[in-house]
């Protein structure tokens, strides 16, 4: 049994159907990124340069670095607990608990904010933290960093669940038998048969942490050089007809967003039987 | 080895083999991978979504009523399922031909496109939000095009449509290409032997057997066109009964310090995209038997 190799179209159907291809994902897909670099660019690279060097953009892509950098870990960490638990054991409820890890998946970015509003707003069930021990959170860093968290949370879980299923326990219990320990097992077994898929997992959810808008717009409170993220400083840029400056912000995230599809798409090619085989995010 | 050892193997007295009933785990560290995975889903989305779920009652049923009455609500979770739902249907059949076209036939370019696919997925959503504003504008590269013809598409309701097609475009995409990549030859050949034309197999054989991916890419569309916020607001002109998505109802609401009216609209949004995603699954599995008996 063989899949079909792709052929060059020879009929007018086909042809039809690549024409359309063609088309639709130019306009659909391509053209939005060509313009965003061409307007970012379109008086040159100095406008450009100097909007980016604009301080309040400066400490805006500092901020987001610095989200993606604490929320990235703490899921890619959860990730791997997550997957050694559902995978290596068998317990009741686990379906149960799919199910809640792959809740953020259908969450509206703004609920994903919105829930931090109300457990940590001035008139939220923990508000009294804000009022009585000035402990800031929404508002300020950890708000940010929850809502970017939530957003992410099942990206790396999600990548190695499936492959960690595939793979067995079988190389991980002979190692076991033989005597190795915990971390032993972790460090010399598991994680060499994983590696890929978690660099894979990690890629998307950075990318996704450093892109994310509707949740952190939520409980940022727009403070200018305090609280905006990169995707933010764009829709002020714009919203004050700022237009290279906001395309000029843009221009980082979609050479970001460029950077993560080449980094994709190599691993994919590299590595392909050693991601898991079904995915959709 | 000369058969028969000549005495039973010498075991210390407090060796006990394990019975087959008795459920070992062999690997190590199942307390505290569990403990700490079920307080991370607890802290970061259990008690959040309690705590969303709790919050429109604190005026009392009075108060959810409310909202559910006011016809501004109502519009903005019309206007959002609705063009959500449209955009999905639209992308289902888009999204097939575009499988079909990169899986099937060869051309230059065709592994690079095939990794812009996922652009959608990468890029942020308020950068695709202005970029498209701004193409469909009625200034823009695109926008001029459709004003010719009178068709005015950023900051109304189809814009919403357009930015939630762009969005939605991946889902679909790699759901079915997967299947369609090996889908297996032979079936085909056989329904050409048998007679069948090129339509004839297209919709007896392959449609049927992508029909639950084409549905569980759909329903991936859907619950995240749902919820779409930073690239539809830009184009979206956000008027109220005409343009204003459930999500800007739910960031005004915030902004109006009506905690309680904000978090009744995030429920809502929860349950009707719970249902939809419960029907839609239910209907999958129609099709996924109608699939296998294909």
């Amino acid at each position: 049994m063989t899949a079909r190799a792709p052929q060059t179209p020879k009929t007018a159907g086909a042809m039809a159907l690549l024409g359309f291809t063609l088309l639709w994902l130019g306009v659909i897909i391509v053209l939005p990124l060509v313009y965003v670099l061409a307007t970012a660019f379109a008086k040159g690279v100095a406008p450009w340069l100097s909007a980016l060097g604009n301080e309040d953009t400066i400490s805006a892509i500092k901020l987001t670095l610095l989200v993606a950098a604490i929320s990235v870990p703490l899921n890619a960490g959860f990730g791997l607990c997550a997957a050694w638990a559902i995978t290596r054991f068998e317990f009741p409820g686990k379906s149960l608990l799919l199910a809640v890890l792959d809740l953020p998946f259908s969450l509206s970015p703004v609920i994903a904010g919105l829930v931090w509003i109300l457990l940590f707003g001035a008139n939220g069930w923990f508000g009294f933290l804000l009022r009585d021990y000035d402990v800031k959170i929404v508002f300020a860093l950890p708000g940010l960093v929850l809502a970017t968290v939530l957003v992410t949370l099942p990206f790396v879980a999600r990548e190695l669940i499936p492959l960690m299923e595939d793979q067995g326990t079988d190389e991980e219990v002979a190692a076991r038998t033989l005597g190795a320990r915990g971390w032993d097992i972790f460090f010399r077994v598991t994680l060499p048969n994983i590696k890929w898929a978690l660099t894979y997992g990690v890629l998307l959810c950075t990318a996704r942490a450093m892109g994310e808008f509707g949740a952190v717009s939520v409980v940022s409170g727009h403070i200018r050089g305090l609280t905006n993220t990169l995707p933010l400083q764009i829709e002020i840029a714009y919203n004050q007809y700022d237009t290279v400056g906001a395309f000029a912000a843009a221009s980082i995230l979609a050479g970001l967003a460029l950077v993560t599809l080449v980094l994709k798409t190599l691993l994919e090619w590299r590595f392909a039987h050693e991601l898991a085989a079904n995915r959709s995010h | 080895m000369t058969g028969q050892p000549d005495s039973a193997p010498v075991l210390p007295d407090t060796f006990h083999p394990p019975g087959l009933h008795v459920r070992t785990r062999v690997l190590p560290g199942f307390k505290i991978t569990l403990g700490l995975t079920l307080f991370y889903l607890s802290v970061l989305v259990v008690i959040p979504l309690i705590a969303l779920i709790a919050r429109p009652w604190e005026h009392g049923l009075k108060g959810v009523l409310f909202v559910l009455t006011d016809p501004r609500v109502l519009h903005a979770l019309w206007i959002s399922f609705s063009i959500a739902f449209a955009a999905a249907f639209v992308n289902v059949f888009a999204g097939l031909i575009v499988a079909w076209s990169l899986t099937r036939y060869k051309f230059p370019g065709r592994r690079l496109l095939d990794a812009f696919i996922d652009l959608p997925f990468a890029l942020p959503t308020a950068v695709a939000g202005i970029a498209l504003s701004s193409l469909y504008a009625g200034n823009g590269w695109l926008g001029q095009w459709f004003d010719t013809i009178g068709l005015k598409v950023a900051y109304t309701p189809l814009g919403i449509f357009v930015a939630l097609v762009f969005i939605g475009l991946p889902f679909i995409m790699r759901s079915v290409q997967p299947v369609l990549a090996e889908f297996e030859a032979e079936i085909e050949e056989a329904a050409q032997t048998l007679g069948a034309n090129g339509w004839q197999t297209l919709v007896r054989i392959v449609l049927p057997a992508l029909m639950p991916s084409l549905a569980t890419g759909f329903s991936l569309a859907l619950a995240r066109g749902v919820g779409e916020y930073g690239s539809v607001i830009f184009i979206a002109g956000n008027m109220p009964y005409v343009s204003e998505i459930a999500p800007l109802l739910i960031v005004i609401k915030l902004q109006e310090f009506d905690y309680a009216g904000a978090a009744t609209v995030g429920v809502l949004m929860l349950a009707l995209s719970l249902a939809i995603l419960v029907v839609l699954n239910l209907i999958q599995r129609r099709f996924a038997r109608w699939g296998a008996a294909a």
